[in-house]
C-alpha cells in the first residue's frame, strides 16, 4: 500500500460526509458519523441540521462531544429537548433525511446487531449494550449510513440478533414487514463502501479504499458482493481535510 | 409549609429490596449517583431496573449484586466506556435478566406510564429479534410467566403494522437535578433526557439536587419548572451529586473517574475493591468527594 496522505478513519470521515445533502436533518451519534456531520456542515452541506437523541436540536458545536447527552451538543442550540420530542415529533415523525449506525454485526442486507453475539441471547457469548436508539433511526430515518471496522467476523451472512431493520431479508421484504423509513442507502467500512441494489437489495461494492482491490475486500467479507460496478474511493480533497483537521477534531480526539 | 428535605441515607432508606426503580439522566450524563451510592451501602437487593440508556449509574448497582432483571435500550457509558463490564459480565454469565427494547419504545412506555394509559404504538421495532414474532427460542421478549411484552397489531383505522408495547409503572424514581424547592417542585436545565415521563410514572419521586431553592423564586418562571411539587415525595440537596456523572451548568463528568471504574469493573474482584474505596469506604457523600480528590479537583 502507497502512503497516503490521510488516514483511514479520514477517508471514511469524507465519505460519509459525502452521503449528507445541503439542508438535510441528520441524526447522528459520537464518533466518526459527528465528524461526518460536521464536516458535511462545514463544507458542501451548511444548511444541514444536526439531531442528537437525548435531545439536543441543531447546535452549532465548537468541540467534539464524547456522548450525545453532552452539554458540548447544546452550544447554540435550536432547542434543548428530550427524547420524548425527538422521537416523537423528530423521528417518528418522519423529520429525519439521514441516521447514522453502527453494529458489532453488519449482514448481507445491512441488518446491525449491537445486543448479543452468540446461539442464545439470554446466555450470550458476548454481551453488548442494546439497540438504544439504533433500531429506531434504522426504521424511522429516510435513509441510514452504516460506519464499521472491515473484519469478516463483522460482516456475516446474517446477525446472531437482529437489533436494527436493514433491508431484512432483502427484496420487499422490509416494506412487507410494515417498516416506514428507508433503509441502508450505504455501508462505509475501513477497507470499502458497499451499497444496495435498488428493488433485491443484493450487496454490491460501490467503492474499494486505495490502497486495497475488489478481490481483498470480498475476502474479508462473510457475505457475497457484485464486484462489476467497483471503482477506487475518490481521496479527500485538501480542502476536506483542512476542514476535518482544523475546525472539526483540531485537538485530535478521534482522529489519529 | 411542610418540608420534604431529607437526607441520602434516609432517601436510601426509603426504597426496600424488590422495588421497581427507574433513574434519570442519558448515559454520562444526570444520574443520581450519590444517592445510587447510598442505596449500595444500606444493601438493598433484587431490583427491577426500567432504563433508556443507561450508563455507570445501572452498572455500579449490577456490580454491587443489587439487581434481579432489566428492562431497557442500551447501558455503557457512550464513547467514554463503550462497555458497561459488570452489565456485559453478568448477562453473559446468567445472573441478570434482561429484556431489550429500543428508547422509542422505552419512551413510549414511560409515557404511557406518565399518562395512565395501558399501553401505546411505535413504529418502531418491526422485523427485529426484540419483537414477539421471531421463534421462541430467539428471543427474550416474554416475562418469566409467559406474557408477552411487544406485540405486533394492525392501527384499527389505517391497518398500519405498529409495535404495541406495555406501560411502565414503577414503585420509584429517582432524579439528579440542577435545582428543587424544599416543596418537590423541579427545574431541569439542558436537556431533559426522559426525566419527566420517567418521573410522572412512578408512584414515587426522589429527587437529589445541585441547589436546594427557594419555592417562590422558582415560581417567578414557571415555564422553566418539570415536575410539579405533589409528583415528588423526597427531595434531597446533594451538591456534586451526579459525579462521576456530568450536570449541565454545573460540571463535567469526570473522564478519569470513568475511566478507572471502567478498568475496575471487568472483574468481581476488582470491582469489590472499587466499591470498598469509593462506595463502602466513605461513610457518606462527603467523604465521597474527599476520596475523589476533594472539591479543589472538582472545580
Amino acid at each position: 500500500m502507497s502512503k497516503a496522505a490521510w488516514s483511514t478513519f479520514e477517508l471514511m470521515a469524507v465519505a460519509a460526509a459525502r452521503e449528507i445533502a445541503n439542508g438535510e436533518v441528520v441524526f447522528a451519534g459520537t464518533g466518526l458519523p459527528m465528524l461526518a456531520a460536521l464536516l458535511a456542515q462545514r463544507t458542501h452541506a451548511p444548511e444541514s441540521n444536526i439531531i442528537f437523541e437525548a435531545g439536543s436540536v441543531d447546535p452549532r458545536m465548537q468541540q467534539l462531544p464524547m456522548s450525545v447527552g453532552d452539554s458540548r451538543t447544546l452550544l447554540k442550540a435550536a432547542q434543548a429537548a428530550g427524547l420524548f420530542e425527538v422521537f416523537n415529533y423528530v423521528l417518528q415523525g418522519g423529520r429525519v433525511d439521514v441516521g447514522f449506525l453502527g453494529g458489532a454485526q453488519i449482514d448481507r442486507y445491512g441488518n446491525l446487531n449491537s445486543t448479543a453475539i452468540g446461539t442464545d441471547p439470554r446466555r450470550p457469548e458476548v454481551r453488548l449494550p442494546g439497540s438504544g436508539g439504533s433500531a429506531d433511526l434504522a426504521a424511522l430515518s429516510k435513509r441510514t449510513v452504516i460506519v464499521a471496522r472491515h473484519e469478516r467476523r463483522r460482516l456475516p451472512e446474517r446477525v446472531d440478533y437482529c437489533t436494527s431493520p436493514g433491508w431484512l431479508s432483502g427484496g420487499r421484504s422490509r416494506q412487507e414487514a410494515g417498516i416506514r423509513g428507508g433503509g441502508p442507502a450505504a455501508l462505509v467500512t475501513t477497507m470499502a463502501v458497499i451499497r444496495y441494489r435498488a428493488d433485491s437489495h443484493e450487496p454490491y461494492l460501490s467503492s474499494y479504499h486505495p490502497g486495497f482491490s475488489p478481490a481483498q475486500v470480498q475476502s474479508q467479507t462473510g457475505f457475497k458482493l457484485d464486484l462489476a460496478d467497483a471503482i477506487e474511493t475518490p481521496a479527500p480533497a485538501p480542502e476536506e481535510l483542512a476542514v476535518l483537521r482544523n475546525t472539526v477534531d483540531p485537538e485530535r480526539i478521534f482522529l489519529r | 409549609m411542610n418540608t420534604k428535605v431529607i437526607g441520602l441515607e434516609e432517601a436510601a432508606a426509603l426504597v426496600p429490596s424488590g422495588a421497581s426503580v427507574s433513574i434519570g439522566g442519558f448515559t454520562s450524563q444526570r444520574h443520581p449517583s450519590a444517592l445510587l451510592r447510598a442505596l449500595v451501602r444500606k444493601g438493598v437487593r433484587d431490583l427491577t431496573i426500567y432504563y433508556h440508556s443507561a450508563g455507570s449509574d445501572v452498572d455500579l448497582l449490577i456490580g454491587a449484586g443489587c439487581v434481579r432483571r432489566l428492562e431497557g435500550a442500551y447501558l455503557a457509558d457512550g464513547v467514554l466506556a463503550p462497555i458497561a463490564p459488570n452489565f456485559r459480565r453478568h448477562v453473559q454469565q446468567g445472573r441478570l435478566e434482561v429484556e431489550d427494547y429500543s428508547n422509542a419504545a422505552m419512551m413510549a412506555r414511560f409515557a404511557a406510564g406518565a399518562m395512565g394509559l395501558p399501553f401505546l404504538p411505535t413504529r418502531s421495532m418491526l422485523g427485529t429479534d426484540m419483537v414477539d414474532e421471531v421463534p421462541a427460542d430467539r428471543t427474550p421478549g416474554r416475562t418469566e410467566a409467559g406474557t408477552p411484552k411487544k406485540l405486533v397489531a394492525h392501527c384499527p383505522f389505517s391497518g398500519d403494522k405498529v409495535v404495541l408495547v406495555p406501560a411502565i409503572r414503577t414503585d420509584f424514581c429517582l432524579l439528579h437535578v440542577q435545582q428543587a424547592s424544599a416543596q418537590g417542585l423541579v427545574r431541569i436545565e439542558g436537556q431533559e433526557f426522559l426525566d419527566v415521563q420517567q418521573a410522572l410514572s412512578a408512584d414515587s419521586v426522589i429527587v437529589t439536587c445541585e441547589e436546594l431553592v427557594d419555592d417562590d423564586h422558582l415560581r417567578l418562571e414557571p415555564e422553566r419548572n418539570r415536575i410539579p411539587p405533589f409528583a415528588v415525595q423526597a427531595v434531597v440537596p446533594a451538591r456534586f451529586g451526579a459525579h462521576p456523572h456530568s450536570v449541565h451548568n454545573h460540571y463535567d463528568y469526570d473522564p478519569d473517574h470513568l475511566a478507572a471504574y471502567d478498568t475496575a469493573a471487568r472483574s468481581d474482584e476488582t470491582f469489590a475493591r472499587y466499591l470498598e474505596t469509593f462506595v463502602f469506604g466513605p461513610a457518606d457523600h462527603c467523604a465521597y468527594l474527599g476520596a475523589i480528590g476533594g472539591l479543589r479537583r472538582l472545580d
